[in-house]
């Protein structure tokens, strides 16, 4: 299996980090998925085998972490905090939005495939509550306004 | 990129260059940056120790142990290589302070770590931040590249003769691996699952050697102790709670933020600097130390916010967040809530952490819908009380202490949602009722009355 140069590169630099081949084993799946949208049966065997793992093994570690996913999602990702201190500041409300204005629920995509929406635990924006990231980027202070915004946004690149 | 607030009361010392542009490493220079570290490596490991201990410094992670004390514990002789590590998983809802030290200060952090290396003779450290913080994690991987590129990191650092390597390390998304022994799993490329204590891992942690495991707060903490002195950051705090804390106060306040004022700061005059409860409600509750801490109630908010104060008030100063609940909301709820947290993050290792977050779920879920009955009350309480003490690592007691402490402060309301009741603090119709289970569906949906 092809990784970009850039992957490949971030992986032998890993590399150099530890005692052990198998440290570098989460952040491979992760920067992994990036690249390739999911954790792949590819990647999975991939990653194995430059680890010296089975394919077991690496699924086992897999399974555990909640921002590895094995099934491909929507381009951007949805990920609206719904834990203590947002849902105190009205995150449900942001969360029951998204759902109506996108028709999908909880781990779902729209159609298109260009979304796919979570609720997910602290993301540590507390302070800035609600919160909600889409893939890596922070959207905080939240109003239904500035949900509509920011996906109006994505929708908009989309279509350029 | 996450707003800074000020007040007059506070006192900065870790935030002291936040929004200083600090991460260039010329400007973190200029204001006084890598002179802590050349100070600590002419030093020597007994002086720098004596001086933590000094300070008073206590980890920021949750379980405020003395730092100096760790870092002593650590062996002097050690035939398999010794670890730092720094904890920035930083998962404990409520928590988004060690975010705003990597995101201002990376350096600081860089060169805590150094400085605890140096103190136990580690050569290798580890700063380990949570998945979801990419734009840190290139932040951090910067900071360390160019800490390299001056010759402050790897062999012969500031030509003292001392070598020490440094690595940024990402996670993939658990609260779990925030937990020391978990984490070290994490890094050894396996599930976060804890490992069994003694052995601590200061005598037996990553890859089986000796480890310093600090919170990132707590390490970026210690280039000021170096510096200005442990006494004087001990005189900052309260008597064994030494200096400042960044104190993230989120919730039902006008002005939420993580602002940094001295350990034993009375939590009335808190919830002030943070603007007061906001749309002219009252305070209900407070969460004083993260979710995983038990909640006071307004009346039991004049107390000064250090680790001994909140023991004593029977809650923890736990990770330095602060949850402020006004009187709209309901405390079944927020327990549910809380809940579901835990039940989604249990590692699932240990049975009474797994099945009792759980079953604590799924009860709550019935209860807060209308469903529950009096005994079920007495039975959250008793599935919580049973989880204590029972687990590997102190996942189960903080799932545990929370709910114990909602229910037992706050039962009038968990008896205003019995039998079918509609919560009084919900749109009406929007939950969806469960039905009052009969006395036969609660034989075999309840653990308690079977073990009865
Ligand atoms: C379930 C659980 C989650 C934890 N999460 C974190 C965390 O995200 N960050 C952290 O610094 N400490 C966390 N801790 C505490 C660590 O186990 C450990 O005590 C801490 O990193 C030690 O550093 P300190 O002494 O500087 O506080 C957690 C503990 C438990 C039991
Ligand atoms: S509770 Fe939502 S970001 Fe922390």
């Amino acid at each position: 299996m092809q990784f970009s140069d850039q992957l490949e590169k971030r992986f032998a630099e890993l590399q150099t980090h530890y005692p052990i081949k198998r440290s570098a084993l989460v952040p491979m799946l992760l920067y992994a998925q990036d690249e390739v949208g999911h954790v792949s049966d590819e990647v999975v065997h991939e990653i194995a085998a430059r680890l010296d793992l089975t394919d077991l093994e690496v699924r086992n570690v897999v399974s555990y972490y909640s921002m590895l996913h094995t099934k491909p999602i929507g381009k951007y990702n949805i990920q609206v905090c719904t834990n203590i201190s947002c849902m105190l500041r009205g995150a449900e409300k942001v969360f029951d939005h998204i759902r109506q204005r996108l028709g999908i629920g909880h781990k779902q995509d729209t159609p298109d495939g260009l979304f796919h929406l979570e609720e997910v635990e602290c993301i540590g924006a507390c302070c800035w509550a609600p919160a909600m990231q889409v893939n890596y980027t922070y959207h905080e202070n939240l109003t239904t306004e500035k949900v509509d915004e920011v996906l109006e946004s994505l929708r908009k690149k989309e279509t350029q | 990129m996450a707003d800074l607030v000020s007040h007059p009361d506070e006192v900065r010392v870790v935030s002291k260059r936040f929004g200083e542009g600090a991460t260039d490493i010329d400007r973190y220079l200029a204001l006084d940056g890598y002179k802590a570290t050349q100070k600590a490596l002419t030093m020597g490991a007994d002086a720098i120790i004596n001086e933590v201990k000094a300070s008073n410094l206590r980890g920021r992670g949750g379980a405020g142990f003395p730092a100096g004390m760790k870092w002593s514990f650590v062996p002097k002789q050690s035939p398999k290589p010794k670890y730092v590590l720094c904890n920035g998983d930083e998962s404990e809802p409520g928590t988004c302070k060690d975010r705003l030290i990597f995101e201002h200060d990376p350096h600081s952090v860089i060169e805590g770590v150094i400085i605890a290396g140096i103190a136990v003779d580690s050569h290798q450290g580890y700063i380990y931040l949570r998945g979801e913080y990419r734009y840190l994690i290139e932040i951090m991987e910067k900071a360390v590249a160019d800490a390299y590129a001056r010759g402050f990191l790897g062999k012969n650092i500031f030509g003292s003769g001392y070598d020490f390597e440094c690595a940024v390390q990402t996670g993939a998304g658990a609260y779990e691996v925030g937990e020391e022994s978990a984490l070290m799993e994490s890094l050894e490329g396996k599930r976060g699952i804890p490992r069994i204590r003694p052995p601590f891992p200061a005598v037996v942690g990553l890859y089986g050697g000796p480890t310093v495991i600090n919170n990132a707060e707590t390490l970026a903490n210690v280039p000021h102790i170096i510096l200005g002195g442990g006494e004087w950051y001990a005189s900052l705090g309260t008597p064994k709670n030494g200096g400042t804390r960044l104190f993230c106060l989120s919730g039902s306040v006008n002005k939420p933020g993580v602002y940094e004022l001295p350990m034993g700061y009375n939590l009335r005059k808190m919830i002030e600097v943070a603007g007061g409860i906001w749309n002219g409600r009252k305070l209900k509750a407070v969460q004083p130390g993260g979710s995983s801490v038990p909640v006071l109630t307004a009346d039991e908010t004049d107390i000064p916010m250090d680790f001994d104060a909140l023991m004593k008030a029977g809650s923890m100063l736990g990770s330095g967040a602060v949850v402020i609940i006004d009187d709209s909301t309901c405390m079944v709820k927020y327990a549910l809530r809380v809940m579901k947290f835990y039940q989604h993050e249990s590692c699932g290792w240990c049975i009474p952490c797994r099945e009792g977050t759980d079953w604590l779920k799924k009860t709550l879920i019935r209860f807060h819908s209308g469903g529950g009955v009096r005994r079920d009350i007495d039975n959250i309480q008793y599935l919580a009380e049973n989880m204590l003490g029972r687990t590997f690592c102190p996942f189960g007691d903080a799932a545990a202490m929370p709910t114990i402490s909602l229910v037992k402060k706050f039962r009038q309301e968990f008896e205003d949602h019995l039998e079918g009741k509609p919560c009084p603090y919900e749109d009406h119709g929007k939950i969806e009722h469960l039905p009052v289970l009969t006395a036969w569906d609660h034989r075999t949906a309840d653990p308690w009355a079977q073990a009865h």
